[in-house]
């Protein structure tokens, strides 16, 4: 039971950072008001998990200027959806030990 | 945590996935709607190539193929070709619009988009070969071309919408290559591929996806 605790990573122990990661597994790039809609969540909670997703690498910032305005979106890293898979993995997992 | 709080965590990645990478606005009505659109303006071309009957299919594709591409009766088939087009397009467009007003979806986002952008290349490429058969005269190859084309199209776009779109697409380019060995029968593989399938597969779709 332990190594399938072990994958069920600590980084994602939010429903919005699984969110996020859901969304830009199947998303080449997000831009920020996309996320915020499909998540339905505050600029504030949504920046603050971000922020902590981009620390630990699982995905990148992208900054660019649509004439003036400034554009940020996002996409997933290598390291993000490899560990989001295992997370997923884990989860199915779990659920399946308990079937059985 | 327990399982079922882990399963529903699952549905709920699952359905993220799905919204936020697929149009599911798409409505089966919109197939319904166009599929009826195409039947009546086939059924009326048939009519009026064969002079007021509907003539065996081997005639009327003869008819068709003697037209020279200038003249009268070539030049009002092509207006009501236009008018299916808008017709069928605008229909598909409104059922779609009132799917997502009742699903309270958003109709335009990037998944539309990428679905639309897919849809429309594959598609006006078909478009400009077909009116580059015209221009050679070459007639009898129409209705392969366009529903092979068309398929195809489909089947670009079907990765950002319904399952079903890439089925309705493979069958669309099956019938488009069965038909280039049927040339005098183009237009009831017409009929088949652009009214009969759209119909059956919008069905489809509305009971799977739409019918509460």
């Amino acid at each position: 039971m332990k190594h399938i605790i072990d994958n069920l990573s600590k980084l994602f122990d939010s429903r919005l950072r699984l969110g996020i990661m859901a969304v830009l597994m199947v998303n080449d790039k997000v831009d920020f008001n996309a996320l915020k809609e499909y998540l339905d969540a505050s600029d504030g909670n949504l920046a603050s998990h971000i922020k902590a997703l981009e620390k630990h690498d699982l995905i990148i910032v992208h900054k660019q200027f649509v004439g003036r305005k400034p554009k940020t979106s996002y996409e997933a890293t290598p390291l993000g959806r490899q560990l989001f898979q295992k997370h997923l993995d884990g989860l199915n997992n779990l659920i399946s030990n308990v079937k059985q | 945590m327990n399982t079922q709080e882990h399963l529903n965590q699952l549905t709920e990645i699952k359905s993220l996935m799905e919204r936020s990478s697929r149009c599911l606005s798409l409505s089966g009505l919109s197939g319904v709607a166009a599929g009826s659109v195409a039947i009546l303006c086939g059924s009326y071309a048939w009519w009026y190539i064969g002079n007021g009957t509907f003539a065996s299919p081997v005639t009327v594709t003869n008819h068709f193929l003697a037209l020279p591409v200038n003249s009268q009766t070539f030049l009002h088939l092509l207006m009501v070709a236009a008018f299916t087009l808008v017709f069928a397009i605008g229909s598909a467009f409104f059922f779609t619009w009132q799917n997502s007003q009742k699903k309270g979806l958003k109709i335009w986002d990037a998944s539309t988009k990428n679905f639309l952008i897919n849809l429309f290349l594959p598609l006006i490429a078909g478009g400009l070969f077909s009116l580059a058969l015209i221009y050679h005269g070459e007639l009898y190859l129409l209705a392969s071309a366009t529903l092979v084309f068309y398929g195809l199209a489909l089947l670009n776009a079907s990765r950002y919408t319904h399952k079903e779109i890439r089925y309705l697409g493979i069958s669309e380019i099956i019938l488009g290559l069965v038909s280039m060995y049927f040339i005098g029968y183009g237009i009831l593989f017409w009929l088949v591929g652009f009214g009969l399938l759209h119909i059956v597969y919008g069905l489809l779709m509305y009971a799977k996806h739409e019918k509460v």
